[in-house]
């Protein structure tokens, strides 16, 4: 199915995807959409690793379970995450990073 | 030239991934972000499948596509109405932004292209539940036990820690 794809065309559009969801990090203001951009970083680095194992070390399966286990850290971090935004929404009535600007005291 | 099906469908699979992860950061509405998103990642569990990783492309569908993006406007719906809008972005922020990541794509494929990758020549080894079953339970040499062990410790933790977290404490409702 790969035969005639260069690796760097996956690199590439891996790095695409990555710098992408730095520019949404950057940029965005509203927590869930910061944090969708994370979910894109880390989506990226998966592309990276299952590509680099395909092509260069086809004998190996590294590449594939540590990105089956960055999967398992994108999900246990996303669950986090959510919680602590509901509970932000609960004190601020707001997700937007600018207006939580206190600590508990 | 003529494309075979292969490089088609990778083409289609790299255009649907870089206009829809533009999308992603660039919407106004928060839930298309979410359904952006949700396209950006189905299109990445289809280059595994061509890349032959049958496995990793359904934990992709399953975990991401169908876990990750379900939380995320399950608490879109909980901390935003539907047809809100954000408001503009401020051109500045936007320019430095841009600057940022445009500078760092340019470095890292400059990198890539000039960087000489070497396969070994090994055969390729055939993927099966038996080998991925075997490889995530096993302690010698080809053997990830340790971290498997690891992960599920930190999903447990995660899933306590999400609880505790978004549990109303009964003290202090002020």
């Amino acid at each position: 199915m790969y035969t005639g794809i260069p690796l760097e065309a996956f690199l590439i559009i891996s790095t695409f995807m990555f710098f992408t969801g730095v520019f949404g990090f950057i940029t965005r203001k509203n927590l869930i959409t910061i944090l969708m951009s994370v979910e894109l970083i880390l989506n990226s680095v998966n592309i990276n690793f299952v590509a680099i194992n395909r092509y260069l070390f086809p004998d190996r399966l590294q590449g594939h379970f540590f990105a089956l286990f960055v999967i398992a850290v994108a999900a246990s971090e996303t669950a986090v995450a959510i919680a602590i935004i509901i509970n932000i929404y609960r004190r601020f009535k707001t997700v937007d990073v600018e207006n939580v600007n206190e600590m508990k005291w | 030239m003529e494309l075979t099906f292969g490089q088609m469908m990778f083409y289609l699979f790299a255009g649907i991934i870089v206009l829809f992860s533009i999308l992603t950061v660039t919407t106004r509405r928060i839930l298309r972000a979410a359904t952006f998103l949700l396209i950006v990642l189905v299109a990445t569990a289809g280059l595994y499948f061509m890349l032959n990783y049958q496995f990793l492309a359904a934990v992709q569908l399953t975990v991401y596509a169908g876990g990750i993006v379900v939380l995320i406007i399950f608490s879109i719906l909980l901390t935003s109405h539907i047809s809100q809008k954000f408001e503009k972005i401020g051109l500045m922020k936007n320019i430095m932004g841009a600057i940022a990541a445009i500078s760092g794509a340019v470095l890292c494929i400059t990198t890539i292209l000039q960087y000489k990758f070497s396969a070994t020549n090994a055969a390729a080894e055939e993927i099966n539940m038996r080998l991925i079953g075997k490889s995530l339970l096993s302690y010698d040499k080809e053997g990830y036990v340790l971290p498997f062990e690891v992960i599920s410790i930190l999903l447990l933790a995660a899933m306590v820690a999400s609880i505790v977290i978004a549990k109303r404490s009964k003290t202090t409702n002020n």
